[in-house]
């Protein structure tokens, strides 16, 4: 969703055009459901336990990976909101969406981060997440989940949670929405 | 700025508002930019809020203050500018007592320049803030009513304001007496009393200008004690002003004079409010003005595309 938002709006312009479906909303589900175990197991329990949804594809998800943590678990963590925009290595070839808000609703020291986004890419928006984060507090950890890692890391990161790993040529959009992942190109 | 473009620079603000909130209140977003103020007048508030603007978004900030400077040994402006342009400076904040100023500036330098006050003329910033902090407490600003008080003929704080808070939709009434209005006022979209306890229960906002008492020799008005009685917002007057109507003043205040000190502590009091929102206002101005593609040579690789 986002990176479809994202390369419509200037200066890329665009439409996306989508040419296989790679999740349903039933795959989705199975993915998020298994995330929240390996979080929980990982974590034993959701105790310090802090989930960040990047804005704007990784929000959505951040609240379904909460609502299963829910559900399995009996307690809620906090959740919130980032959004990098402004710690970006990339200032200026991205729009700053006005709607796009922070909220980080508690003090994150002492906590255990998880970051959440739609689609593990170049490592970029992750690393600026890293960086946004930390002028919050001081986690005890940061780890990341993420619904496509399509590959093309630039960046010495990886992730902890993985909904489908998902090999890309450069030039393919992946397209993560609430009915399903798809992927495509963009079309001027 | 029209409409559109005021707005969309206030729906920003928010998102700079909610930096300064932050334990550590400072994002990267102008890193190895350089904005330098170049104040010829004296200020507090909008100097230090445009370098607090601009530390927080990790731009370097340059200080030109006229009375400490070259200037005095007999430097041009033209040469000034010069000077500090070639800093590598990116943005320049310019105060300056003649009207014009700031643009004439803009045509010497590659650098983006921002009217910070000049004479009576314009300050931008101080509308887009009152702007910003009206539409926080108030909501949508058509149909309002916003009464500017005092001194409207010094005050470049009462055109800029005009002209933002009609754009907004909002109606203006100038309340001041006759010798402190502009000579004409036929081009002013706006209602004119002398009278200001006739408009003050219809009020939604009531914006206070300073009395720049250094008018006074002018022979503008009687007495100060007479302008008090007939313009000053005491607590009488405020107890008639609806009771969520915003008391406003850009500072800085003589107290006693255009608002009494109970009043400046009034619960309907944003002057304070207004201090803090122009802060987040100057981080927008800068970053739109600066936070486009960092220099004409840069070319962002494939991989930045993302």
């Amino acid at each position: 969703m986002a990176e479809r938002e994202r390369r419509q709006a200037p200066p890329f312009g665009g439409v996306f055009v989508a040419h296989a479906r790679i999740m349903d909303s039933d795959d989705m589900a199975r993915a998020v459901r298994r995330m929240a175990h390996e979080v929980i197991e990982r974590n034993h329990g959701v105790k310090d336990v802090v989930v960040i949804g990047l804005q704007t594809g990784g929000t959505p998800l951040a609240e379904r990976l909460v609502d299963a943590l829910y559900e399995i678990e009996g307690t809620r963590p906090p959740v919130g909101r980032l959004d990098v925009a402004l710690h970006r290595d990339d200032i200026g070839l991205r729009p700053v969406l006005p709607e796009a808000a922070t909220e980080i609703p508690v003090d994150l020291d002492s906590s255990i981060v998880v970051l959440v986004d739609d689609v593990l890419f170049t490592g970029r928006t992750i690393r600026a997440a890293l960086d946004a984060v930390c002028d919050f507090g001081r986690p005890r950890a940061i780890q990341l989940a993420v619904m496509v890692d399509r590959g093309h890391r630039e960046l010495p990161i990886r992730p902890d949670y993985v909904g489908k790993n998902l090999p890309t040529r450069r030039a393919e959009v992946v397209d993560v929405h609430l009915e399903g992942v798809d992927l495509g190109v963009m079309k001027k | 700025m029209n409409r559109v473009e005021i707005e969309e620079l206030l729906d920003l603000t928010d998102r700079f508002a909610e930096v300064g909130l932050r334990p550590i209140p400072r994002v990267p977003a102008l890193r190895g930019r350089t904005v330098a103020t170049l104040f010829f007048e004296d200020s507090t508030r909008t100097r230090l809020s445009f370098d607090t603007a601009a530390k927080r978004l990790s731009a370097d900030t340059l200080n030109f203050a006229a009375g400490s400077s070259s200037i005095n040994k007999g430097e041009s402006l033209r040469d000034t500018v010069d000077v500090i342009s070639s800093y590598g400076v990116d943005a320049l904040v310019v105060r300056h007592p003649m009207a014009g100023t700031p643009h004439r500036i803009a045509g010497w330098t590659e650098a983006a320049v921002i009217n910070a006050g000049d004479g009576w003329h314009e300050h931008p910033t101080q509308a887009l803030l009152d702007l910003y902090t009206l539409r926080k407490h108030l909501g949508a600003l058509d149909g309002i009513h916003i009464g500017i008080v005092g001194d409207i003929r010094h005050s470049r704080v009462a055109r800029s304001n005009v002209l933002a808070f009609t754009a907004l939709g909002a109606e203006v009434t100038l309340v001041a007496p006759p010798t402190l209005l502009p000579a004409s006022l036929e081009s002013w979209p706006t209602k004119v009393s002398h009278n200001f306890d006739e408009v003050l229960p219809t009020l939604d906002a009531c914006y206070l200008l300073r009395m720049q008492k250094e008018r006074i020799s002018e022979g503008l008005f009687p007495s100060v004690r007479e302008y008090v009685a007939d313009f000053g917002l005491n607590s009488g007057r405020a107890d008639r002003l609806p009771k969520k109507a915003l008391i406003c003043h850009p500072g800085p205040v003589n107290r006693g004079i255009e608002i009494t000190a109970d009043v400046v502590a009034d619960s309907r009091s944003v002057i304070l409010d207004q201090v803090v929102n122009g802060v987040s206002v100057r981080m927008a101005v800068l970053f739109l003005l600066l936070g486009v593609t960092r220099t004409d040579s840069y070319k962002p690789s494939e991989s930045a595309e993302l």
